[in-house]
């Protein structure tokens, strides 16, 4: 049985339906990311789990309980937010036994769980300071600590590094998945930045207009996109529009080229238009053991990104990009070249919308 | 050229600000004929209503304090988190008593709570003194209430009080230990100035029939020369000490932690 679960939520503000039949279960110590642009309804998914917003409709179960009647200092989870909320009036040491004295813990329980919590995060010299002495990324690594100190059975993220820079995003987000790895601890972690959700997360949520429109594994989500939102939110990827040849052979026709996809392609008939997915990475013009299936076209640009060179190639009415990497023996396609385009026909991905 | 000017104006509005309060201090000090000296202020001092009515005054300052701050401080954090629409009303209550005269509020008192009505506050001497201090709250309502926001403005409450209860805060919790503790500062600048208006205070004391400071000031400029100078002054020096005191709370507020 699943550690927590969410039926069929629905949520409206006022004449506005902001999620609409959102499920998912959580199994106990996963990490779930919630990956969405603005407004796709993925934190008020998540203060619907905390109990700040309450479901129109559905139900919450966290660990067999129903959540529906419950406040939110009822709840037992921790949150952290995007914009640290520590305590002002109390330092580092008091902001992370809040929690533990409005539990009426022993002061003798606090103070040990203090020192245990400040010596996870790497802090507990700077168990004296208040908040505006801290960095950002101090302070919500205290905020992770203080969230924690408590012993929830949920953790809630919500976008907890959009605050911060770039390279303390990328140390903090490892730190976090080390610290929910080495306590087990269900989380849940909202972000609309791809490569987070995608480096640290066991499944995904890809939400589109308060919809989950995919759930899955990091991996499924990249390479097997289930909706034309995922393919576009999710990485950069190559939209080929193309008709179907012969729906028995999976034959396509991208121009006045065909190509195999060499699967049948179910419910459509010849002359259908159909949405293709091609990555970046997944073609090469230099490299033929990269597949055999083949596409001509035109080269419109040229781009040197340091580890890679990306090319855009005009093949029947689309302009679609491939990278290869930077390779000194290698010379660049220049503008107007024919080149031939070579991947594997697994990789050319069938989009439904 | 220019420059003249402002130091003219400066002078003038000086001059026309300090000459009076020379005035008035020089006069308390000439009880003694031909010399200088504290008689005045001794008289005062020694005169057991003013220790009567000071004392009653000061216990009123502080009881009304603390309603203002149970009253404003829950309400003006639960408006800015749960009503924020209704801000501009409880704005245009709470200046109510800046364009209501203390008179009319005051008999406005005497005709609800009077001994033939259904709360008849006014039929003894503590219902008397709690529907004074009632009065005291709502004259100060104004200041206290604009120093109580402008605080809770300086705080981001919403995110404080969504973080106090995932940590399993309750309301008296989050307002106790979380909310009233970063506006503190605020809450003391509408503290003083509510003690500055209590102390200074005629009609309502008066009206009412309280032993305060304000009807005694009042009182005894009616029948002395030098005293009332000397009771002017040193009301002017509590009111400026309450001033000061708000000065060096800012001062205070500004080394203290910036809110999140």
């Amino acid at each position: 049985m699943s550690f927590l679960t969410l039926t069929n939520i629905q949520k409206s503000f006022g004449p506005v339906q902001v999620v609409h039949g959102f499920d998912m279960s959580i199994e106990k110590g996963e990490f779930v990311s919630f990956l969405g642009p603005s407004g796709c309804g993925k934190t008020t998914v998540l203060r619907m789990i905390a109990g700040f917003e309450m479901p129109s409709s559905g139900s919450i179960v966290i660990n067999g309980k129903d959540q529906g009647t419950l406040k939110p200092n009822q709840r037992n989870i921790g949150m952290v937010f995007q914009a640290y909320a520590l305590f002002p009036n109390m330092n580092v040491a008091d902001n992370v036994a809040f929690g533990l004295k409005v539990a009426g813990a022993p002061k003798a329980e606090i103070d040990a769980r203090v020192k245990q919590m400040l010596s996870l995060i790497k802090l507990e010299h700077l168990a004296d300071r208040f908040p505006y002495q801290l960095s950002g990324g101090q302070q919500q690594r205290v905020a992770l600590a203080r969230a924690l100190a408590a012993k929830p059975q949920v953790l809630l993220l919500d976008e907890p590094l959009s605050a911060l820079d770039a390279k303390i995003r990328v140390s903090l987000r490892e730190e976090i998945r080390q610290i929910q790895q080495q306590l087990g601890i269900t989380t849940v972690f909202v972000t609309h930045d791809q490569e987070e959700a995608l480096s640290i997360s066991d499944r995904i949520v890809v939400m589109n207009s308060g919809r989950a429109d995919q759930i899955g594994t990091p991996f499924e989500i990249y390479n097997t996109p289930a909706t034309r939102f995922v393919a576009s939110f999710v990485g950069t990827l190559n939209i080929i529009e193309a008709k179907v040849a012969d729906p028995a052979t999976g034959t396509v026709a991208i121009g006045d080229q065909k190509v195999s996809l060499k699967e049948p392609i179910s419910g459509m008939k010849g002359g259908d238009p159909i949405s293709l997915a091609l990555r970046p990475e997944a073609g090469s013009i230099a490299d033929s053991a990269k597949g055999d299936t083949a596409l001509t076209g035109e080269v419109v640009s040229t781009s040197f990104l340091g580890s890679v060179i990306r090319t855009k190639l005009r093949i029947g009415g689309d302009v679609i990009s491939f990278d290869m990497f930077n390779d000194p023996g290698l010379t660049p396609p220049a503008y107007g070249d024919n080149v031939t385009l070579r991947f594997a026909a697994k990789d050319l991905l069938v989009i439904r919308e | 050229m220019k420059k003249i000017w402002a130091w003219g104006a400066l002078v003038f509005g000086l001059l026309y600000f300090t000459l009076p309060l020379i005035g008035m201090t020089n006069f308390s000090l000439k009880m003694r004929r031909g010399e200088y000296s504290f008689d005045a202020y001794g008289k005062v001092f020694s005169d057991p209503r003013f220790q009567e009515t000071f004392t009653y005054s000061i216990m009123q300052a502080l009881f009304t304090i603390l309603f203002g701050v149970l009253l404003v401080v829950p309400t003006a954090y639960w408006v800015r988190l749960k009503l924020p629409r209704l801000r501009p009303y409880i704005e245009f209550i709470t200046l109510l008593p800046l364009v209501i005269p203390a008179i009319v509020i005051v008999f406005g008192y005497i005709r609800l709570y009077n001994t033939s009505s259904w709360l008849p506050l006014t039929g003894s001497i503590f219902g008397t003194n709690v529907l004074l201090m009632f009065g005291y709250a709502i004259l100060a309502l104004p200041y206290m209430y604009r120093a109580v926001d402008t605080g809770l403005r300086t705080i981001d409450i919403a995110t404080l009080t969504e973080a106090a209860q995932s940590l399993g805060a309750g309301w008296a919790t989050i307002l106790g230990r979380i909310i009233l503790p970063n506006v503190l500062v605020a809450v003391l600048s509408g503290a003083f100035l509510t003690f500055a208006i209590v102390i200074g205070e005629f009609t309502m004391a008066a009206l009412l029939n309280r032993p305060a400071f304000g009807p005694y000031m009042q009182l005894l400029g009616a029948n002395r020369a030098y005293e009332p100078a000397a009771l002017a002054v040193i009301a002017f020096g509590i009111t400026w000490g309450c001033l000061g005191l708000i000065q060096l709370v800012s001062r205070f507020q500004k080394s203290a932690p910036p809110k999140a």
